[in-house]
């Protein structure tokens, strides 16, 4: 398990070095994205229209992140990620038109994304769930947010951070997905462990 | 005298919930903070030093623990004689918005239909107060439980028939558990409500999430259950965030009502590891006492 200091727009081959277990720790610009702003932003792309921003390179974050305004200006005061397998459905055509480099969230996603991830060039990274506010002590700034129409959590905020991690390497571009072989250790020990224990 | 009662709770009641989203309760804490040195598998282990951190953090800032602030719930037990029964709703309400611009919270409360966030987390029917009525008594108890939706989504209901009885609900129990996996935030606190028809089941699942950790059911044989399903679902192997690792929840917290002959209902409910709860007691004089949060007692005017 390697450790990694990556600042966007991250280079394809940056991404391909790394593997899954890996630790990084990321500079530069952040976008979060939600289920509300997967689908706009999928439904643009497909009538021809541009995001607000250019993804190819940067990092996308499932998170709807508690701000407030202090002298006009935006503050995060508590941003950790939301469960990425809510947003698996989008996923992967959301890395083939943006071409973001890493997806950034918690609890796991799916075979799509890491197809996707294999396929283009990306990454999917855990931060821990909940720990809200050590994540936002690495956001320095709210450089913009779009789409506030959505509500708070679901708006688009584009975000610089400094040194945001730990994040694992939960699949990576070999298409290696840490989660799915979880997932199937906790079918063996349910099966033939647990089962037999409560009489099936 | 009435109106500053209202004041009084009123105020107390945004402390509550700047509390609740902010420190986690002592129960809570103390049970990570086992876990972290029970735990031998180095990625597990960082889980829960990165979550206890956050805590500090969070607690020392006055900021919320976890950026799902939740959907606004409150559990209140008003005492026959409390005077001022019929404001209450209306002055949580107030608490609540209030509360919203001033830890700050995250809104969370959608219509439904237009999808529109109403930006203050109040709307129809939210916040949501679960009352009981305490007789012979003047005092009103109030536990705010803001609960984010991650852990919800793996929460489920289901109506057994008595010939598969408790054996089919352990079941349900450990398959729950394991499809949730990383999903809702472990480790999770777990309640599990029997009996009943299906919703009461699911809300005596939801009040067992009150319970704290370490205090087992009165009834012996739910204490029982409580421990082997804890022991059952920990054996899964999923452990803090999914990385793997020994604790995959914190606590079973089990309550059974009786049934009806016909059926055998199960309600099973998840708390993530921030199980924010906050609680106080306010009598008729306007006094305030904090349970949870002893800390808030000093604070206090």
């Amino acid at each position: 398990m390697a450790e990694y200091h990556l600042k966007t727009p991250i280079s394809e081959s940056e991404i391909r070095k790394l593997r899954v277990g890996d630790i990084v720790y990321l500079s530069g610009i952040i976008v979060t994205a939600r289920d509300a702003g997967h689908s706009r932003a999928l439904s643009l792309l497909a009538k021809g229209e541009s995001l607000p921003i250019d993804l190819s390179g940067l990092a996308v974050y499932h998170c709807g992140p508690v701000v407030r305004k202090k002298d006009g200006e935006w503050e995060i005061v508590a941003a950790g990620p939301t469960t990425s397998a809510r947003m698996e459905a989008y996923e992967a055509e959301f890395i083939e038109k943006t071409g973001v480099r890493m997806i950034i969230g918690k609890g796991g996603m799916g075979s799509r994304t890491a197809e996707a991830c294999k396929k283009y060039g990306a990454v999917y990274a855990i931060f821990t769930g909940g720990a809200a506010v050590l994540a936002s002590r690495a956001m320095k700034r709210v450089v913009d947010v779009k789409w506030l129409d959505l509500g708070v959590p679901e708006a688009m905020w584009i975000i610089e951070v400094e040194e945001f991690g730990p994040l694992m390497i939960a699949i990576d571009s070999t298409g290696e997905n840490f989660y799915e072989k979880m997932r199937t250790e906790i079918d063996r020990r349910l099966k033939e462990e647990v089962y037999p224990k409560i009489g099936f | 005298m009435t109106s500053d009662l209202a004041g009084i709770i009123e105020r107390a009641s945004i402390m509550l919930l700047k509390a609740a989203t902010t420190i986690l309760p002592p129960d809570v804490k103390e049970a990570l903070i086992k876990a972290k040195e029970a735990e031998d598998n180095p990625l597990a282990k960082a889980q829960l030093e990165a979550i206890l951190k956050n805590c500090e953090i969070a607690e020392k800032e006055g900021k919320p623990i976890c950026q799902d602030t939740g959907l606004i719930i409150f559990y209140v037990k008003v005492g026959e004689n409390f005077p001022i029964r019929g404001k209450l709703r209306d002055i949580l309400k107030s608490a609540t918005i209030k509360a919203t611009s001033e830890v700050p919270l995250r809104p969370n409360a959608v219509d439904v239909l237009t999808k529109k966030n109403s930006g203050d987390n109040t709307g129809r029917y939210i916040p949501w107060i679960e009352w009981e009525i305490l007789p012979d008594s003047d005092i009103l108890e109030i536990t705010a439980f803001p609960k984010g939706g991650g852990s919800e989504a793996p929460c489920a209901a289901k109506v057994f028939s008595p010939a598969q009885g408790l054996k089919y609900v352990k079941k349900f129990v450990v398959d729950a558990v394991a499809q949730a996996a990383a999903k809702p935030c472990p480790p999770v606190l777990i309640g599990l409500g029997i009996g009943g028809t299906i919703d009461i089941a699911m809300k005596l699942a939801k009040k067992a999430l009150l319970r704290p950790i370490g205090v087992r059911s009165e009834v012996p044989e739910l204490a029982k259950l409580e421990e082997e399903l804890l022991e059952l679902v920990n054996s899964l192997g999923i452990g803090p965030h999914g990385v793997g690792g020994k604790t995959t929840a914190l606590t079973v917290n089990v309550d059974c009502a009786h049934r009806h002959p016909a059926t055998f209902a199960a309600g099973l409910a998840f708390n993530c590891w921030a199980a924010r709860r906050s609680k106080m007691k306010v009598y008729p004089n306007g006094e305030v006492e904090f349970i949870t949060h002893k800390i808030l007692n000093e604070l206090w005017r």
